[in-house]
């Protein structure tokens, strides 16, 4: 009746070279989700318990400061992955994230993978894996915006 | 169409006249681009002294009694002899560029310098990633693909500013995205409230672009580091790297392989550049004070 | 019309190739003749302390009884015990001050109403130059300003024009200078081409004369006009010895063997901090190099800012804004500029030129004021490589 996920699942860079057990296990903890244009997805402060996969769409991670009200600092877009917060206490969103676009996602249940991780250190080690690579990705880049590569000094 | 590659004649080396002469221009057009950005419009004073050029070329700007600059081309080489060129007032000599007005005349001496080598994409995909005022050197480029469309596959233009105030030729982006088949995607690293697009460095999208690597070829200009980490990118994607091109730029006074200013390593960005493949510069980009 | 004193032997015509011997008194005529076919002759002359090159009226201009001692920044000139023309090696001056004037208009420009007017430099003649005593390292060096200067993308027209009015007097080097290595670099001391007449000086029991090398048709011709007998194998012998006893006798070595590849590979060797150390970035290596050509442009205008002009002048990549991008300079520090000097004259210059830029003249170590030696500077990057050359990896790990 609930059409399994996997196949979707397998489509996906991030989850390339997953044995097949694993991607089972985290296709139980998945599902659609959709966003409509403007709206949030999760506030800073919020229990951290998801991360996403934006199948299609945009997503902007915000901030917000006051007097100047929301400023994005990034976007996550189709096949991008949205959400690290989940894997650390506290457990909170350290951010806002707002649908730019209308957004079709894969919402991962965090609390249940946390569990599963620790009952199974291989599906631990290959999740951990992959997050480090996203992580390392976003810092990279954020290093580069940082630069403001574009300013008439460089 | 007919087969437009073959008529346009390209002026290189020894058909320039005297290379060390300027030929008076007379300004058409000064446009604000962005805050510190401004393109000249200008064309021949004797119709005849008139060039065509390669996309990627440069020439040398000469303001009367201040001093010459290297700016590329950033006109549609289809669209002669017109001459445009975007520049950002960087020093004496764009200051005083600034300043020129409509009916004002210039020196201009060119075209020099390698080309983006846009009859090597004939048949694949075109990857073209910009930064700041890297489009302005890649935009012949790209009117150059559009005007004979049909014989390239996918083409995406991945292009990344600081804010979305500093983009140059939006109005055209605009046009192209409606009226050619291009993909055009941009992005900022810093945007207020009001921006509803991408916000990262241009680098971000390279890895999702709808383009196949076995069969592209890539063009890139912009500021050194985001140029290094826009061909780290590409290439990671597969594309080859003897099918990636840079534009290069460093300090001239001739333009001509003379002065001895612009040597990068072993290469003259004057003549050996300023478009590079990437194995040519692969072991000089990026390292410090070369 | 034409007298002939002394005619050689023979009737004929001389050929490219041919030696003959010319006395030292009538060498002299050789410079008349010169001069009485319209060439400006240019040679070395003692001045303030150092033989330069100037303009030379007659023989008597030449260094007679004269030689230098050089070493790392030290040039010392010193009375010899004979009267050798050509008794020292090379000084400050390279030919390229008249192949390349130090200073040089470019053009004019006029502005009136809204026109522009260029008025380039092309309507005056160009020199017509005799280089008088042109060492085998000036020939090569001479030749490799070619390389940039006319054989290549494009050419400037007005160092063409005075190269081809360009008559070159070669002398063979009868000592190998203090801080010489022509040997090491193949450009010397011999010169076997690129002359119109090659000259060996020798003095033998009491007999001062010439050895005079036939090197063009334009030599041939003007060496007819000068008394002189054919050679004979002892002059020949005699002229050999010389130049082997000269090649013997090098002041300084370089290993060439794969140079450019061990520069490459050693851009942060820690020889550049050392040599940084005592580097001034005066830029007098580059000033004396005979191949170092690069050059700056400067615009200026009159008062009324109707009347401009651009004007060429000698620069050196040892500036700090010679590499100067919108911001900044590619190359800040000194360290960086010395690499990028060095670096250039020997590696890179073979991938731009086919060709070597240094012709181990010398003159950048005799000129440095704190005694820098490209030859010291590259042995100890060659004995400390940071990366071993392919051939040796296996070896360390045996």
């Amino acid at each position: 009746m609930i059409q399994t996920l996997e196949p979707i699942l397998r489509e996906h860079p991030f989850f390339h070279g997953m044995e097949d057990q694993h991607v089972r296990l985290i296709a139980g903890c998945s599902k659609n989700v959709r966003f409509g244009e403007g709206e949030v997805i999760f506030r800073e402060g919020d229990p951290a318990d998801h991360f996403y996969l934006i199948r299609e769409g945009l997503v902007s991670v915000q901030f917000v400061i006051p007097h100047d009200g929301l400023t994005t600092v990034l976007t996550v877009g189709g096949g991008e992955v949205l959400g690290w917060s989940w894997l650390f206490p506290p457990y909170r969103w350290h951010f806002d994230a707002r649908a730019q676009q209308p957004t079709h996602a894969l919402a991962f249940d965090g609390k249940c993978l946390r569990a599963k991780c620790d009952e199974d250190h291989d599906l631990g080690y290959e999740i951990y894996k992959r997050f480090m690579q996203v992580v390392t990705e976003r810092l990279e880049a954020t290093r580069l915006q940082l630069l403001d590569m574009y300013g008439s000094h460089v | 169409m007919a087969a437009m590659f073959e008529q346009t004649e390209v002026v290189t080396a020894g058909l320039v006249p005297d290379p060390m002469l300027p030929v008076p221009y007379r300004i058409q057009r000064v446009k604000q681009e962005t805050d510190d950005t401004f393109t000249l419009e200008i064309l021949p004073e004797d119709s005849g002294k008139g060039f065509s050029f390669a996309p990627g070329q440069f020439n040398m700007l000469y303001v009367f009694g201040v001093g010459e600059v290297p700016i590329s081309i950033s006109s549609d080489p289809t669209n002669l002899p017109l001459l445009k060129h975007t520049t950002r007032v960087v020093g004496t000599v764009t200051k005083a560029m600034r300043k020129l007005k409509r009916g004002e005349i210039m020196g201009i001496r060119g075209p020099f310098g390698s080309h983006w080598p846009v009859e090597e994409a004939i048949g694949r995909d075109v990857v073209i990633v910009a930064g700041g005022i890297g489009l302005a050197p890649l935009r012949p480029a790209l009117y150059r693909l559009m005007a004979e469309r049909e014989k390239f596959r996918k083409i995406v233009l991945l292009y990344g500013t600081r804010t979305p105030e500093e983009m140059l030729y939006r109005h055209e982006l605009e046009q192209w995205r409606g009226k050619f088949d291009l993909e055009i995607q941009v992005t900022v690293d810093r945007a207020a409230s009001t921006w509803r697009g991408n916000v990262g460095v241009v680098t971000t999208m390279i890895p999702r672009a709808p383009f196949d690597p076995s069969n592209t070829l890539a063009m890139i200009c912009g500021p050194e580091v985001m140029m290094r980490f826009t061909v780290m990118e590409i290439l990671k994607r597969g594309v080859a790297a003897e099918r990636t091109y840079l534009s290069a730029e460093r300090n001239m006074k001739c333009g001509i392989g003379f002065c001895g200013h612009c040597q990068y390593g072993p290469t003259f960005v004057c003549k050996d550049g300023p478009v590079f493949a990437f194995p040519r510069i692969a072991t000089i980009l990026g390292k410090s004070e070369i | 019309m034409f007298v002939r004193t002394l005619r050689a032997m023979t009737a004929e015509p001389l050929h490219v190739g041919e030696a003959v011997v010319v006395e030292r008194e009538h060498l002299e005529q050789l410079l008349q003749v010169l001069v009485s076919r319209g060439y400006e002759v240019v040679g070395p002359t003692l001045r303030e302390g150092a033989i330069v090159y100037d303009h030379l009226t007659s023989t008597e201009g030449l260094p007679s009884g004269w030689t230098d001692e050089q070493a790392g920044g030290k040039y010392r000139v010193k009375r010899r015990q004979d009267q050798a023309l050509f008794g020292y090696a090379v000084g400050p001056h390279s030919w390229k001050k008249f192949l390349c004037p130090p200073l040089q208009r470019l053009w004019q420009a006029a502005r009136n109403g809204k026109g522009l007017r260029i008025l380039p430099e092309e309507e005056r003649a160009a020199p017509k130059y005799a280089f008088f005593g042109v060492r085998a390292c000036e020939l090569n060096a001479i030749a490799i300003q070619d390389k940039v200067f006319i054989e290549g993308q494009f050419v400037d027209p007005g160092y063409k024009a005075r190269r081809e009015n360009l008559f070159l007097v070669a002398v063979n080097c009868g000592q190998a200078g203090g801080t010489c290595f022509c040997a090491s670099m193949n450009t010397g001391p011999k010169a076997t081409s690129g002359f119109d007449l090659a000259l060996t000086e020798l003095l033998q029991n009491g007999r001062h004369y010439f050895l005079v090398e036939v090197g063009s048709v334009r030599g041939a011709e003007i060496l007819a006009a000068v008394p002189h007998q054919p050679a004979n194998d002892a002059d020949k012998q005699h002229a050999e010895r010389i130049l082997d006893d000269t090649t013997r006798h090098m002041g300084r070595r370089l290993d060439t063997r794969e140079i450019k590849e061990l520069l490459y590979r050693n851009y942060e060797h820690p020889q550049w901090d050392k040599v940084t150390e005592r580097c001034l970035s005066c830029a007098n290596c580059t000033m004396v190099c005979p191949t170092c050509f690069c050059t700056t442009v400067e615009d200026v205008t009159d008062l009324t800012g109707e009347h401009a002009e651009r004007w060429r002048r000698w620069d050196s990549c040892f500036t700090v804004d010679f590499s100067y991008i919108h911001g900044g300079s590619v190359r800040a520090t000194p360290r960086s500029r010395y690499r990028q000097w060095m670096t250039h004259k020997l590696a890179t210059w073979i991938d731009q030129f086919g060709v070597s830029g240094c012709v181990g003249c010398g003159r950048c170590i005799t000129w440095c004021p704190v005694g820098i030696d490209i030859t010291v500077e590259t042995g100890a990057i060659r004995e400390s490589d940071l990366v071993k050359a392919p051939a040796d990896q296996g070896k360390d790990s045996a």
